[in-house]
């Protein structure tokens, strides 16, 4: 317990930490996984508490025990719950015993259960999907139900170097002693492979190639080789990897196909409806107006309405309507960029206007998020004002505005 | 119906005496139809009876013909109203299809046993519910719908009372918990066949224990038939080739204990029929002989007991309609639900497969989509289709299925073998999930109906068919004219060019005249056989040719945009309502994607001159009018930033989508629905603009001050608007700098053609472009560009031929030989009265100065005030040679100006002997024009001058 307690705090503290702490897994293996199985609920409480955001498996503990006890189907080994259980905790659903899972991801049901399938196979899960598509979120709940710790984790920067992926030494140990497996210091990938558990790797795409590269034994080979020791550290059963990547984004690594081609790819959507998006957006635009202390804008939610057709007439090629199809822009016009442009019109409207969000406030941002390549989007917004927007009921002062903004 | 048991036992015992052999199948089931042919080759009887209009007994023998392929249809229509028809589609993995085939391979007779199609043809259209178009709503349906997809006559008809129809597989599949009956369907008949012989993947999937929820409609027994079926099959158990449809027959004996008819009220009629026909195959052949092949549905009410009589009385006083069948081939396209007249699968191409497959389905499956996508050249190893197959079987048994489906594999495909992406996974749906594949029928078949209607049609206008090629004028206000140019332009549309459009002898104003050159050929019989596929009547076919072609071209890449104009442009003389609105969306969808401008401006004629036929035609012009006032919004749009950067080919393409584009706007500003009064309107509203138009730079011209006269009334189109922002665009081109010259010369000339340009304003321009800063190469451009198409200007504007004169005399000597093809080229085109005016205008001496009108010299104009004996002479021999001694009285300046038609130096000698020593380099540039361009004037001056130059020839022999 007091190793629990001693986690639970390390939790919370900055990655240097965390590999000391790792460390003491990987020495004690059979002790880290008492650990893990007794300790879960208890310092699911105590994280709970303090944490600014909790992990998926300690926030939806409840959840995960309640499917746990009547999830009675086969269960791949070292996975907490069975295939069905954890399709079942990410779309939710009543259980047998009346217990409701809430959903966590809403989407097709088909990109769960592939992405579950794929897991239960042996071959690596890659998520893609433009930005704000929630790859990280349903890659977290994945690892949370399957191995029941979303935390081993890495993430992909530019900087992100190869001991991030394999492992790296502690050097005062590796002076003193000279390299041992004690001097070493696993990566979440190699300790996850230890103990059969899911490593997940955020923003792939962003990691520079060579590092990516890495990967590949790792994912071919379920081995990974320590040379400096003569040893290898080899996946046990249960172990898998889930990473996501921005396919829209530009400045990003493309992945190799040799690493390509390890990986079973599932693309999430964006949403499905305007009424879906303009909630998110508008649920979004919210908390982050309240963050930066703008005052609410009561009639507002015609221009979030509007801002939201409009990226999604773009991005989709087609108005709403069905009826019209329209040229797409170079940029990506993701959900998340609409909800900039519109809290970018909310600080304009509240600064500089009357405080009532108007086309005028949206339309600026709004060019700047669809015209990103001057020469071609340019004509694709022209074109776009002059055969959708112009002739839309109830459009004018949208269609006036942009106008103004784009001469 | 009551009693299940005895169902029960007729249907399973089969070889038993008391009873024939009962096979409820599904139309179209791969496991249904291998079913049949274990069940067959079991029961061996000497007679087989299928569901299927008895009218087809007829034509049984073609199926054994080694050139039927399938998929075909068994085509049933009314003698006398070809539109009025039904099909039974078949394909190879029909269990039709297979007792049918079953039946010619071992000698034995085939009997058609479902209600006549006289009867149902005629019942399908007096009778309110809409029997016939149930039969297509329910989508050839699961089962116990009869075979017979959508009639032809119920076109656009929905039923109108739609009445709440059992769905027999639906209620069966959510007995057992499942809420896709197509999947229950798979899971239950379709891959028991397969999976016993295929070791099962994924071991560790849960069984498929589903909970059966009582719903309240099912009868307990029914559910439990149902979860029986559903549970797997072992496979070790020894297959028993009735089993199946034992199963199967009990559950649907205890839906119909429930349901009675299940809202298909005919079917009761249809079943008596049957019942009669199987009596009658039992009294010929013996009840332990005759095998039934129906909708499974209908095996309860064939196996209920029920007196002939009481059949009879249901019988009794059907309407009946005269009505004949045949064969026509069918595609795996139109099997698919997708389509008009589809038999409710969507998958035909899968279902293929998996009656074709001789074991491991997924694994072949697979590796047929990796196949499909390397010829894509993508890069698909077989490791990849290890782990497509892994997935496919762990997605199986994570949603619980005995055998992965194509709903499994095709996940599996898209995350392994294509990365994610829906792009390919289309071309997987579309070429293998329902395939490619056409049948064929042998030559013997009867006619199709489609040679009835054209031999109608053919009559009602009242034209013959003859070998021998006919002109056929057509003035498209008379009634009779007009029904015959939809005829010839709906058959030109399938593909049966029984009439060619002819160049209208009345040329140019072609709007109400119209000619064809007929001539019928024999091969043309065997194309609307062909064409026979599309539908049962002309009018029927072409409209679903034109919207297929739409919908293809809506997917092709390349040249479709000018493809879909064609089309549109064939449509809208054929008179096809029901196919314009899909031409027109497919054309507007593609015009909104098409990224270059010249081809959008090549769409543009096109469409607005079959707005203009619609005119003439009664067709409603409105929605070729938006779309083309959309396309030329795109245009105007378009434009200005593809002339940017050109080199001179590309301003010279540009220059001509330009052209074509303004002429197209202009009409179409006058065309448009509002057009009547608007006409007026417009040309008023823009002069009105005028003395702004200064203000060329200002690209954006829809805050069009200019007040609209009636703008309540003007149409979302809005012509004179348009026409507006057309001009403001020409308007800030011509004055834009960077523009190449060519471009911008030409936007000034069509502005002051339409008298949107004032002319100090085009002096101006002229100007501007032509001053000494301009490179001569630049200038020469714009000059082309201004003054091509029609010369009467500079005879006119002697201030522009001034500007034009000035420039070229201070064009320094080494730019000269640069910019004489340019203007070469211009003068060329100008005719040949007018270049001759210009000559004379330049020849009078140094412009500007004499600037009181040519008259004034006293002499004709072009010609100098007396003949220059001396010079004439020099020609004169030339030109007597030319013309022969006959034509000597002739020998005038003016014979000489039809001279130079003729090829070579003579022509030039005469023209400057006509013109005299030219004054200045504009002459000489005419001149050169005139002597480049070889093909001068009209036809009948080639024509003079050639036959001039035969009676020369002539009179030379004769001399010598």
């Amino acid at each position: 317990m007091t190793q629990s307690a001693e986690r639970t705090a390390l939790r919370e503290t900055a990655e240097t930490t965390a590999h000391a702490e790792t460390t003491a897994h990987a020495e004690t293996p059979a002790n880290a996984e008492t650990t893990e199985t007794s300790g879960s609920t208890s310092h699911a409480e105590a994280t709970a508490a303090g944490a600014l955001r909790p992990h998926a498996e300690d926030a939806f503990a409840e959840e995960l025990a309640a499917l746990a006890a009547v999830d009675d189907r086969p269960r791949p080994e070292r996975w907490r719950l069975s295939p069905w259980a954890v399709a079942t905790y990410l779309l939710g659903g009543e259980l047998p015993d009346g217990r409701v899972v809430t959903p966590k991801y809403i989407g097709p049901r088909r990109i769960v259960e592939v992405a579950v399938s794929t897991l239960a196979t042996d071959r690596a899960l890659l998520l893609l999907g433009v930005p704000g598509t929630a790859k990280t979120w349903v890659s977290e709940h994945l690892a949370a139900a399957v191995s029941g710790d979303s935390t081993l984790l890495v993430q992909g920067t530019a900087g992100t170097a190869e001991e991030a992926v394999r492992y790296g030494w502690n050097y005062a140990q590796l002076l003193a002693q000279g390299p041992s497996r004690a001097a070493l210091v696993p990566s979440p990938v190699m300790r996850a492979m230890a103990e059969g558990m899911t490593a997940r790797v955020e923003e792939l795409t962003r990691i520079p190639a060579d590092v990516q590269d890495t990967l590949i034994t790792i994912l071919s080979e379920k081995t990974l080789p320590v040379p400096e020791l003569g040893e290898e550290v080899q996946a046990v059963r249960g172990f898998n990897l889930i990473a996501t990547a921005n396919d829209r984004d530009r400045g990003v690594n493309e992945l190799s196909s040799a690493l390509r081609r390890r990986f079973n790819t599932v693309v999430l959507p964006l949403p499905a409806t305007t009424e879906d998006e303009v909630d998110i957006v508008a649920r979004r635009v919210d908390q982050l107006g309240r963050s930066l202390e703008l005052p609410p804008a009561p009639e507002g939610f015609d221009e979030i309405r509007r801002v939201v057709t409009v990226f999604r007439e773009l991005r989709d090629g087609v108005t709403d309507d069905g009826r019209t199809k329209v040229k797409s822009p170079s940029g990506t016009l993701s959900t998340a960029e609409a909800i900039s442009v519109v809290t970018g019109g909310l600080a304009l409207a509240a600064h500089f206007g009357d405080g009532v969000l108007r086309a005028g406030d949206v339309a600026a941002g709004l060019l700047g998020a669809v015209v990103r390549d001057p020469a071609s989007d340019r004509v694709v917004w022209q074109e776009y004002l002059e055969t959708v927007v112009r002739e839309r009921e109830g459009w004018k002062d949208f269609y006036r505005a942009c106008r103004e903004v784009s001469a | 119906m009551t009693d299940a048991v005895d169902t029960k036992g007729r249907a399973a015992r089969g070889a038993g005496p008391e009873g024939p052999l009962l096979l409820g199948i599904r139309h179209h089931g791969p496991g249904s139809a291998r079913a049949v042919r274990a069940a067959l080759d079991a029961y061996a009887p000497r007679v087989v009876l299928i569901e299927g209009p008895p009218e087809g007994d007829a034509v049984v023998p073609l199926a054994a013909s080694p050139d039927m392929v399938p998929p075909v249809a068994l085509l049933a229509h009314a003698v006398n109203e070809p539109g009025k028809a039904a099909f039974w589609p078949l394909a190879h993995f029909s269990p039709e299809w297979v007792a049918l085939r079953w039946a010619a391979e071992h000698g034995v007779p085939v009997r058609f046993i479902d209600l006549p199609a006289a009867h149902a043809l005629a019942l399908g259209d007096g009778d309110p519910p809409a029997e016939a178009d149930g039969e297509a709503g329910e989508g050839g349906a699961r089962d116990g719908g009869p075979g017979a997809a959508a009639p032809g006559g119920g076109r656009g008809a929905p039923p109108a009372a739609e009445e709440l129809r059992l769905d027999p597989l639906a209620a069966l599949a959510e007995a057992a918990g499942y809420d896709d009956p197509e999947r229950w369907w798979e899971d239950v008949v379709e891959h028991r066949g397969t999976s016993a012989r295929a070791p099962a993947p994924a071991p560790d999937g849960p069984a498929p224990a589903r909970s059966a929820p009582a719903h309240p409609g099912t009868p307990s027994g029914a559910a439990s038939r149902a979860t029986e079926l559903t549970e797997p099959r072992r496979a070790s158990e020894a297959p028993d080739p009735y089993e199946p449809f034992a199963a199967l027959a009990e559950a649907m004996a205890e839906l119909r204990a429930v349901h009675g008819d299940g809202g298909h009220r005919r079917d009761l009629v249809r079943e008596a029929h049957m019942r009669l026909r199987l009596r009658e195959a039992c009294k010929e052949f013996g009840d332990g002989h005759t095998a039934v092949v129906c909708g499974a549905w209908h095996v309860p009410a064939l196996a209920a007991r029920s007196t002939v009589t009481a059949d009879r009385r249901l019988l009794k006083g059907l309407p009946k309609v005269k009505a004949e069948v045949t064969w026509v081939p069918w595609t795996h396209r139109r099997l698919a639900r997708a389509s008009g007249y589809g038999a409710g699968i969507a998958s035909p191409g899968w279902y293929g497969h998996l009656f074709s497959a001789p074991d491991r389905p997924v694994e072949r499956w697979m590796t047929r989509i990796a196949e499909l996508l390397r010829e894509q050249d993508m890069v698909v190893s077989s490791a990849h289709v290890i782990e497509a197959v892994r997935l496919a079987g762990t997605l199986a048994s994570l949603r619980g299925r005995p055998l992965a489906g194509l709903g499994e594999t095709l996940d599996a495909a898209r995350a392994v073998l294509c990365e994610g992406s829906g792009v390919p996974m289309d071309l997987v749906a579309d070429r293998l999930v329902v395939g490619d594949v056409l049948g064929r029928v042998p030559e013997g078949a009867p006619a199709v109906p489609l040679q009835r209607d054209l031999e109608r049609c053919r009559r009602a206008v009242r034209l013959t068919f003859s070998a021998e090629v006919r002109e056929l004028d057509l003035d498209l206000r008379k009634e009779t004219d007009a029904a015959r140019s939809r005829l010839l332009h709906r058959l030109r549309l399938l593909g049966v060019d029984w009439g060619e459009p002819a160049r209208s002898r009345s040329a140019g104003t072609g709007t109400f005249r119209e000619s064809w050159r007929l001539c019928w050929e024999p091969e043309l019989s065997v194309r609307v056989a062909e064409a026979g596929i599309w539908g049962t009547t002309v009018y029927d076919a072409a409209t679903a040719k034109a919207r297929s072609a739409a919908e293809e071209a809506a997917t092709a890449d390349g040249a479709a945009l000018a493809r879909v104009t064609a089309l549109a442009e064939t449509c809208l003389p054929a008179a096809l309502p029901e196919a314009v609105p899909v031409v027109m969306r497919v054309l507007a969808d593609r015009a909104a994607l098409e990224s270059d401008v010249g081809h959008l401006a090549q769409a543009l004629p096109a469409l607005v001159r079959t707005v203009r036929y619609g005119d003439v035609r009664g067709t409603d012009p409105v929605v070729p009018a938006r779309v083309a006032a959309g396309l030329a919004e795109r245009v105007c749009v378009g434009l200005p930033p593809a002339c940017a950067v050109l080199d001179a080919e590309g301003a010279r393409d540009m220059r001509t989508h330009l052209d074509v584009a303004h002429q197209a706007v202009t009409l179409l500003a006058r065309e448009s629905p509002e057009g009547g009064e608007g006409a007026g309107s417009w040309s008023g509203a823009v002069s009105g603009a005028d003395p702004g138009s200064r203000s060329g730079t200002d690209p954006d011209p829809v805050p069009d001050p200019v007040p609209d006269p009636e703008p309540k009334s003007v149409p979302v189109p809005g012509g004179a608007a348009l026409l507006g922002r057309w001009r403001g665009m020409l308007r800030s081109l011509a004055a834009r700098d960077g523009m190449p010259g060519l471009i911008r010369g030409r936007c000034a000339r069509l502005l002051l053609d339409d008298g949107a340009l004032a002319d100090e304003e085009a002096a101006r321009l002229m100007g501007l472009a032509l001053s000494p800063g301009t490179p001569p190469a630049e200038a020469a451009a714009w000059v082309e560009g201004f003054l091509s198409g029609g010369g009467m200007l500079l005879v006119h504007d002697e201030r522009l031929l001034t500007l034009v004169d000035r420039w070229l005399t201070a064009v320094p000597a080494e730019a000269f030989t640069d910019v004489l093809p340019l203007l070469r080229r211009t003068f060329a085109e100008y005719e040949a009265g007018v270049r001759r005016t210009l000559g004379e205008l330049i020849r009078r001496g140094p412009l500007g100065t004499t600037g009181d009108g040519p008259a004034s010299g006293g002499a004709l104009p072009g010609f100098g005030p007396g003949l220059d004996e001396e010079r004439a002479g020099a020609a004169a021999d030339t030109v007597l040679r030319l013309l022969g001694a006959a034509a000597d009285e002739a020998v005038s300046p003016a014979a000489a100006a039809v001279a130079p038609a003729a090829p070579g130096e003579p022509a030039t000698a005469a023209e400057s002997a006509a013109l005299g020593e030219s004054g200045s380099p504009l002459g000489s540039a005419v001149l050169s024009g005139t002597a480049a361009s070889g093909a001068w004037g009209a036809d009948e001056l080639t024509a003079t001058a050639a036959s001039a130059v035969a009676t020369a020839n002539a009179v030379t022999k004769g001399g010598a």
